[in-house]
């Protein structure tokens, strides 16, 4: 098979996780904890707006924005977009998932939510499979193919082939992605008019 | 340099990630059937019937990945580890939460268990993802 090769001017240093990042996580995880042992009306709402907010408007600029850009860009122009932009979400989304559902669920029960009975709780119901898809999605997909992609292009010379395939996910899921982010809102808009 | 040389990638592997995103599906539809079930009490055969199938899947998986030869171990368990460790601050999270919310009896020992797959679960798709691209083959050759 005939290789493609790319020149590289100069190839970024690869972290797979930026250390630096670590210490604000951990201020915005211990939070959490305080927010939810404090289980009080506004750190809980703090919490999931601003979790949720980041989150969903990320996917859906990454998804509707950023990767219809990427999908048109060289591979190697991709490599190198991905080598600096991907260990950043690799802190960044599971941080933002973290503290919107804990904090999300633990508000629903402050507020009352779960003990609305059906057919009103299907409204709750389908946020829960709206989530269920996403983490499905993020964690069996996504992470998976973000991490292998960060472990080749450390290598002394990373395999566009595998790079190309891996990075083929982002593309596929992007619009699943997007719906799901979308029903979010109108779901979460629904439930705060309660 | 990026190349587009097939390394080791065009080697078949059992469908070792594809099973664990399979349990991973089946856990989240438990806690999916758990929580659209609140505030009365869950439907524990239902929640027991998945938690079992997700962990013969899992159990499944590391009869596979046993079973693997030239494969990218020292990678394998590098990526597992820190997974595991980083999911384990998530865990921890959510039993708090759970613990915090008075959530007691089967159903704490569901969600425990549910949590534990999963924490055998993810940290070995993404091993597994990132050694089966690793070249085995000794240097030079």
């Amino acid at each position: 098979m005939a290789d493609v090769l790319v020149e590289t001017p100069s190839r970024p240093k690869i972290q797979i996780v930026p250390v630096r990042g670590l210490p604000i996580v951990a201020v915005v995880l211990a939070g959490l904890v305080a927010t939810i042992a404090s289980n009080k009306l506004w750190p809980l709402e703090f919490y999931h707006v601003v979790g949720g907010g980041i989150w969903t408007a990320l996917d859906l600029f990454l998804g509707l924005v950023i990767g219809p850009i990427l999908a048109k860009m060289s591979l190697q122009a991709r490599a190198e977009f991905s080598a600096r932009f991907m260990p950043k979400m690799l802190l960044i989304m599971p941080t933002l998932v973290t503290m919107t559902l804990a904090s999300g669920w633990q508000l629903a029960r402050l507020v009352g939510n779960l003990e609305v009975g059906y057919p009103k709780h299907w409204w709750l119901t389908a946020s829960f499979i709206v989530v269920g898809v996403m983490t499905v999605i993020a964690i069996g997909l996504l992470e998976p193919a973000n991490i292998a992609v960060l472990f080749e292009m450390r290598k002394p010379e990373p395999n566009g082939e595998v790079i190309a395939k891996l990075m083929r996910r982002f593309v596929y899921t992007a619009g699943v992605t997007g719906v799901m982010q979308i029903a979010t809102l109108v779901i979460m808009t629904r439930l705060s008019s309660w | 340099m990026v190349t587009g040389t097939v390394n080791g990638t065009a080697r078949k592997l059992p469908p070792i990630a594809e099973i664990a995103v399979a349990a991973l599906a089946l856990i989240v539809v438990g806690g999916i059937t758990l929580a659209s079930r609140l505030p009365h009490p869950a439907p524990l055969p239902v929640l027991i019937a998945l938690l079992a199938a997700a962990a013969g899947l899992v159990l499944a998986d590391v009869v596979l990945l046993a079973r693997l030869r030239d494969f990218a171990w020292p990678l394998f368990f590098t990526v597992a580890k820190w997974t595991l460790l980083a999911y384990a601050v998530m865990y921890g999270i959510l039993e708090f939460t759970f613990i915090y919310d008075h959530v007691t009896g089967s159903t704490l020992a569901v969600l425990t268990l549910m949590l534990t797959v999963f924490s055998v679960d993810v940290p070995l798709l993404f091993g597994f993802s990132v050694a089966k691209y690793a070249d085995t083959r000794p240097a030079g050759g």
